[in-house]
Order: structure tokens, then C-alpha cells, then sequence
């Protein structure tokens, strides 16, 4: 089960007489960076939630290529990576043993145990914490963290990449680690979304940029320069 | 629908109106005299009970299969009808048990179980007051999870009462019971549509309020 | 697929718990402290009163499943693992399987300890009859589990979860702890009564069907928002 994009046609989703996401249509294409911007409670950790199949729109319509949420079943969860701001993962475990679960739950362990401990090995010295490989994510910082869960959303090679808040914590070198990371998956075909306060970082990366506010979708176009300015004449504030 | 509720309350009125009247004319039934009378009002409560269960399970897994808010609201007005006609029956009962045996509460299985479920429906009740966003989900599952477990109680409040019988039987109704009784059991089951259409309607004005406030949202983009 | 995830998530909480024991050992204690306070309160003049054996056995099960249901999902809450599991390309069920695994296991061990303790405390002679009484705890205890473990788990974002359980829990699992104390008891009378027992269990085997399944069938609808 395989797309190359996604559609959301009217979807709304309301919480009682909050609504936090109003009729919102957009279409994501592969090799996109999408940047979804917007002030707090604009609706954008709804709209991942929507996206990731873990909430159901009150209205409207969500397509992977052609197949629904509920179409695609376990098979489209497959080609979804999330990583939101709570990190999903076990502080008990260790970076090693956090990795591993998840990749044995998407399915990388069924081959054969050497390329499966060489994924793994990858994986965490992509996040830079060989070293610390052995160690409790209880014991991390919050930049440690960071890239351990951005590495484990991305560990299946997802189509539909899902991020909120990626940059919380990271060093100026991480980011740019992480800006080439988000690059090359969209390089190779991924659909990577991004929801973030910082401009700055979001200037230079994303190539289309949604600006949402009070679950509204207010605009939806290609990336330019003055990213700052745009915001502020479309979403107003400080 | 709207429609019926005027006839219907006038009729329902007018059953529980007549009723003292049938209810005195009944036969006196022997061991228990004037006491057992209250019976007329006990076992339909316990009807209309049974009926909310059944509609509140029923209507609990349409809303969290299909997403029909038509049947959370059904569900809620249910579930609020059976902790009332629940509550009825468990005062009226133990004023008989006092009365008629001397004690208030002797575990009579039939009792017994209608506190259980009534404990499981307000459960529910609970669950959609205080259980945060998403409580409405949380209390459907209560609701298929309490009628399912009514069989349970059943079975096993009966077995555990019936290995140490004691005088809870119903008496056998005599002739002339029958018409009274199934005269109030009817006034009870008009009483309870009349509420449960009146509770469902109120329901769906509330959601039609929380409709406007959405699209006045949506006309002040 | 669907009993390889179970598994995973069962090894997953298995790692996560040998690093402290944490939940096991407080739960353990727990339990015993539960079987001290009923005996304290229950014995007269070194005599427990009849049956007390069997109705303290399910009683400090009760209380002890049901914090232990309570801790072992509020680890999926920290990082809010329990939306990374919703996500992974398993059948959302499995999840629920893997997670009542980990709470029988847990209470299994529970009652390795407390059969033997009630039975030193109370001279019951539960350890005399475990042929029936194994059966009989493993179905009352699947029975408490299946519905605590659904219920532990659609009440992990509620606000109020930690009352909201033995709220829900309780009363849909009476009949279990009716069916569990006749039983038992049923099976401590000299001679044991062992028909009784076999009504007994045999309802407690229903009950954990119809549960099971009902549990199963509505995991998914109830976790996603």
C-alpha cells in the first residue's frame, strides 16, 4: 500500500462547540516540505492527529492517493512516520532497546538478526548517540531525545513524514543535521509535514508553507522569501 | 415526533390519574394485605428499567461503531431513565421489605441486582460528567459493558441468593391483580417514552445550539 | 501478525519492569497489605469467621489488579507511547492482547504469593486443592483483567482516571468476585463441594468469553479520538 499523495477535502473536526479544525482542504505532494505554521491552538496538532489516523474527522474526507484511513487499515499506518511533541518514547528503556522495539513493530526484524542489528546501529549513530547507546532516555536531555524520536519515526522509511515541533532543544548543529535529513527524505519521494513556531528554521527548509489560525487553513502557497513578514500580515500578531 | 407528546402526556396523565383508583379496587392479596399494593408501582418501575437498558446498550454500540451522535444522545436519555426508575424501585422495594417482613434490605436477588446495574448506569452517568474530552466514547463503552453484563448478574446474584432461600417471592397474582397491574405496567412504559422522547429532544437541541455556535464560527471567517 | 505484536509489547513491558521491578514489587506489597488489614479487622479471638479466606483472597486481587491496571498505563502515558503503538502497522487489538498478557502475568504472580499466605493466616486449605482452584483463579482473574484492561485503556487521557477505574471496573466485575468467592469457598467446605464449583467456573469461563471478545471489538473504536 503505497501513495504519493495525500488529500484532505473539507475536514472538520469539532470538540463539542470548539472547533478545531474548520473545513480545511489541502493537498500534500511528494517532495514536499510542508510547513504548517499558525499561532497556539490554531488547530495544527489536530491536523497531524488527523493525518497520522489517530483522530477521525467530524467531516470531510482524508485520501492516501486513492484509499481512505479506513481503506488502507494496518497496511497505510505502514507508510505513516509521527513525531509529535511527547517524543513516544519509554524512559525506562534504553536508546538501544527503544529502537529496537520499534523496529521489530514495523516489521524489520523478520529478516535476518545481522541486518536487523545493523539498522538499529545506523539508526542511532544517525542520531549521534552510539555512545550513549546503552544508556536510559531517562537520563538524556531533551536535544538527546529529540533526535532518538525523530530517528524512530523515521525508521521505516515512511512516505508520510509527520512532524511537530522538530527543532525543540536541538543544537545549532543538529538542526542543520536534521534540515539535510528532512532534504533527503523529500528528496527521495517522502511527504514530510512540518509544524513549527520558528520561522527562521522554517525559511530557509520548507518549499510550501500552510499558515493555519483557529483551525482555518489561510493560505496555502510555495515558499518565498519574507517568510516572517507573510505570517504576520496573514495571522497578525506580535 | 414532536407531535405526540401532548397526547401522550395527557394520556400518560391520565393513567397515573386512574391508577390509586384501580390500585384500591384490586383484591387484597392474602398474607400481605394493604402492603403489597405497592407492587403495582414496584415491578413496572423495574420494566421500565430493563427497557432503558436495552435501548442505552443498543444505542451505545450504534454511536461507537457509526458515529452517530443520534444514538449518544438516545444513550444518555436512556441511561438517565434507568437511574431514575432504578432509584424507584429500590426505595419502593426495601418500604415493602420493611413493612411486609420487618427488615429493609435482605439481599433479595431481585433487588440486588437492579442496585448493581443501577451502580453500573450511574457509573455512566459519572464517566460523561467527569471523564474529560472524549467521555462520550468512554460512556458507551460503559453502556454495552453494563448490558452485557446483565445476564452475569443474573445467573450469578440468583444462584448466590437461591442456595439460602428466603421469602422473596412474588406472589402469585390473583384474578383480579392482572388488570391493575398491567394497567400501571403500561401507565409506567408511556411514562418512560414520554421521558426518554422529551430527554432525547432536549439532547438535540442542545446539539443543534452547538451547531450555530459552529457556523456563526464558520460565518465570522 | 496480529500474536507477534502482542508478544513484542509483552517483551517490551517485561524489559521495562526487570529494570526496577517496581510495579511487581509495590503490587506484591500491596497485596500483602491488603490480606493484614482484612485480618486485622476480620479476626476474633485468633478465629477468622467462615468463608473469610476466600472472600480476602478476591478481595485483595481486586484492589491490587486494579492499581496495578492503573500503573501499567500510565507508562504508555509518559511520551504518549500509547499513540507510536497506535500507529504501528499491527491490528489495534494486539495491543490489548500484549497489554492483558502483561497484567496476568503480574496478577498470576500475585496470587502465587497470596494463595500460600492466605492459606498460612486463615488454615484454609487452598493449597490442598488446587486442581479446581488454579482453574478458578486463572478465569476470575482473566475475567477482572479483560474488562480493567479496556477500561485502564480508554481512561488514560481522561482527567480523572485514577477514580474513574474502580468507578467502571467494580460493578461490571461483581459477578466475577461472586462467581470467584462461592467457588473458592465452595471448594474450602470439608468435603469440598466441588459441583459448585465447576457451576462456578464454568460461569466465569462465559463470562471471560463474552468479555474477552466484547474487550477485543471495541479497543479500536474507543482509542482513536
Amino acid at each position: 500500500m503505497d501513495f504519493d499523495s495525500v488529500r484532505l477535502t473539507d475536514v472538520s473536526r469539532h470538540f463539542g462547540r470548539r472547533r478545531a479544525l474548520s473545513k480545511l482542504s489541502l493537498t500534500l505532494n511528494a517532495g514536499d516540505i510542508v510547513g504548517l505554521l499558525g499561532p497556539n491552538g490554531a488547530g495544527k496538532s489536530t491536523l497531524i492527529g488527523v493525518l497520522a489516523t489517530l483522530v477521525t474527522a467530524s467531516s470531510g474526507d482524508v485520501r492516501y492517493g486513492q484509499r481512505t484511513a479506513r481503506e488502507g487499515g494496518s497496511g497505510l499506518r505502514q507508510r505513516i512516520g509521527l513525531l509529535a511533541h511527547e517524543l513516544h518514547l519509554y524512559a525506562e528503556l534504553t536508546a538501544r532497546q527503544n529502537i529496537a522495539f520499534f523496529a521489530s513493530l514495523y516489521g524489520a526484524d523478520a529478516d535476518n538478526p545481522d541486518r536487523f542489528e545493523k539498522a538499529i546501529d545506523a539508526a542511532l549513530e544517525r542520531a549521534g548517540l552510539t555512545d550513549r547507546a546503552g544508556d536510559q532516555v531517562l537520563s538524556f536531555s531533551r536535544g538527546m531525545r529529540q533526535r532518538l524520536g525523530l530517528e524512530r519515526a523515521l525508521l521505516h522509511h515512511p512516505r508520510l513524514v509527520l512532524l511537530d515541533e522538530p527543532f525543540t532543544g536541538l543544537d545549532d548543529r543538529s538542526v542543520g543535521t536534521v534540515s539535510m535529513r528532512l532534504r533527503e527524505l523529500a528528496a527521495g519521494g517522502a511527504i514530510v509535514l512540518l509544524a513549527t513556531h520558528d520561522l527562521d528554521l522554517a525559511d530557509g527548509l520548507v518549499t510550501r508553507v500552510a499558515l493555519m489560525r483557529d483551525g482555518r487553513l489561510l493560505s496555502d502557497e510555495p515558499a518565498a522569501t519574507g517568510l516572517r513578514a507573510r505570517y504576520r500580515s496573514l495571522v497578525g500578531g506580535t | 415526533m414532536k407531535k405526540l407528546f401532548v397526547p401522550l402526556a395527557v394520556l400518560t396523565a391520565a393513567m397515573f390519574a386512574y391508577a390509586p383508583i384501580a390500585i384500591a379496587n384490586a383484591p387484597y392479596e392474602s398474607t400481605m394485605l394493604l402492603i403489597q399494593k405497592i407492587f403495582y408501582f414496584h415491578v413496572p418501575s423495574w420494566m421500565a428499567m430493563y427497557a432503558g437498558i436495552a435501548i442505552c446498550g443498543a444505542a451505545s454500540v450504534v454511536y461507537l461503531f457509526k458515529s452517530r451522535p443520534a444514538a449518544d444522545r438516545l444513550a444518555v436519555a436512556a441511561a438517565e431513565l434507568i437511574v431514575l426508575f432504578g432509584a424507584i424501585g429500590l426505595v419502593t422495594g426495601p418500604l415493602w421489605g420493611r413493612k411486609a417482613w420487618g427488615v429493609w434490605w435482605q439481599w433479595d436477588a431481585r433487588l440486588t441486582m437492579a442496585l448493581l446495574l443501577e451502580l453500573v448506569f450511574i457509573a455512566y452517568l459519572l464517566v460523561r460528567a467527569y471523564g474529560g474530552p472524549g467521555s462520550d466514547k468512554l460512556a458507551a463503552a460503559v453502556g454495552i459493558f453494563g448490558t452485557a453484563v446483565s445476564p452475569f448478574v443474573y445467573v450469578s446474584v440468583n444462584i448466590w441468593r437461591t442456595v439460602h432461600p428466603l421469602n422473596t417471592v412474588v406472589p402469585t397474582l390473583r384474578a383480579g391483580m392482572f388488570g391493575p397491574f398491567w394497567f400501571c405496567s403500561v401507565a409506567f412504559l408511556l411514562l418512560f417514552t414520554l421521558l426518554i422522547m422529551l430527554r432525547t429532544s432536549l439532547a438535540n437541541e442542545q446539539a443543534r445550539l452547538d451547531e450555530l455556535y459552529l457556523a456563526e464560527d464558520d460565518g465570522a471567517a | 501478525m496480529f500474536l507477534r505484536t502482542a508478544l513484542l509489547v509483552l517483551r517490551k513491558d517485561f524489559a521495562i519492569e526487570i529494570k526496577s521491578y517496581e510495579i511487581l514489587s509495590t503490587t506484591l506489597f500491596f497485596a500483602v497489605g491488603c490480606v493484614l488489614v482484612f485480618a486485622f479487622a476480620l479476626v476474633k479471638e485468633g478465629q477468622a469467621p467462615p468463608d473469610s479466606a476466600a472472600a480476602i483472597l478476591w478481595i485483595a486481587l481486586l484492589f491490587s489488579g486494579t492499581l496495578a491496571l492503573g500503573r501499567t498505563f500510565e507508562r504508555e502515558r509518559y511520551g504518549e507511547t500509547i499513540r507510536a503503538l497506535l500507529l504501528a502497522p499491527a491490528p489495534r487489538p494486539a495491543l490489548y492482547v500484549g497489554k492483558l498478557l502483561g497484567i496476568l502475568c503480574l496478577l498470576g504472580l500475585t496470587e502465587v504469593l497470596l494463595v500460600p499466605l492466605i492459606a498460612l493466616l486463615f488454615s484454609a486449605p487452598l493449597l490442598e486443592r488446587l486442581a479446581l482452584l488454579l482453574p478458578l483463579l486463572a478465569c476470575g482473574t482473566i475475567g477482572f483483567a479483560a474488562v480493567g484492561t479496556l477500561f485502564a485503556a480508554m481512561l488514560m487521557r481522561a482527567r480523572t482516571r485514577d477514580v474513574m477505574l474502580p468507578i467502571l471496573l467494580y460493578p461490571i466485575t461483581i459477578p466475577v468476585i461472586i462467581a470467584g468467592v462461592r467457588g473458592t469457598s465452595a471448594l474450602l467446605a470439608t468435603p469440598p463441594d466441588e459441583p459448585t464449583t465447576i457451576m462456578w467456573l464454568t460461569i466465569l469461563l462465559c463470562f471471560d468469553v463474552v468479555f474477552v471478545t466484547l474487550s477485543l471489538w471495541t479497543f479500536e473504536p474507543l482509542m482513536t479520538e
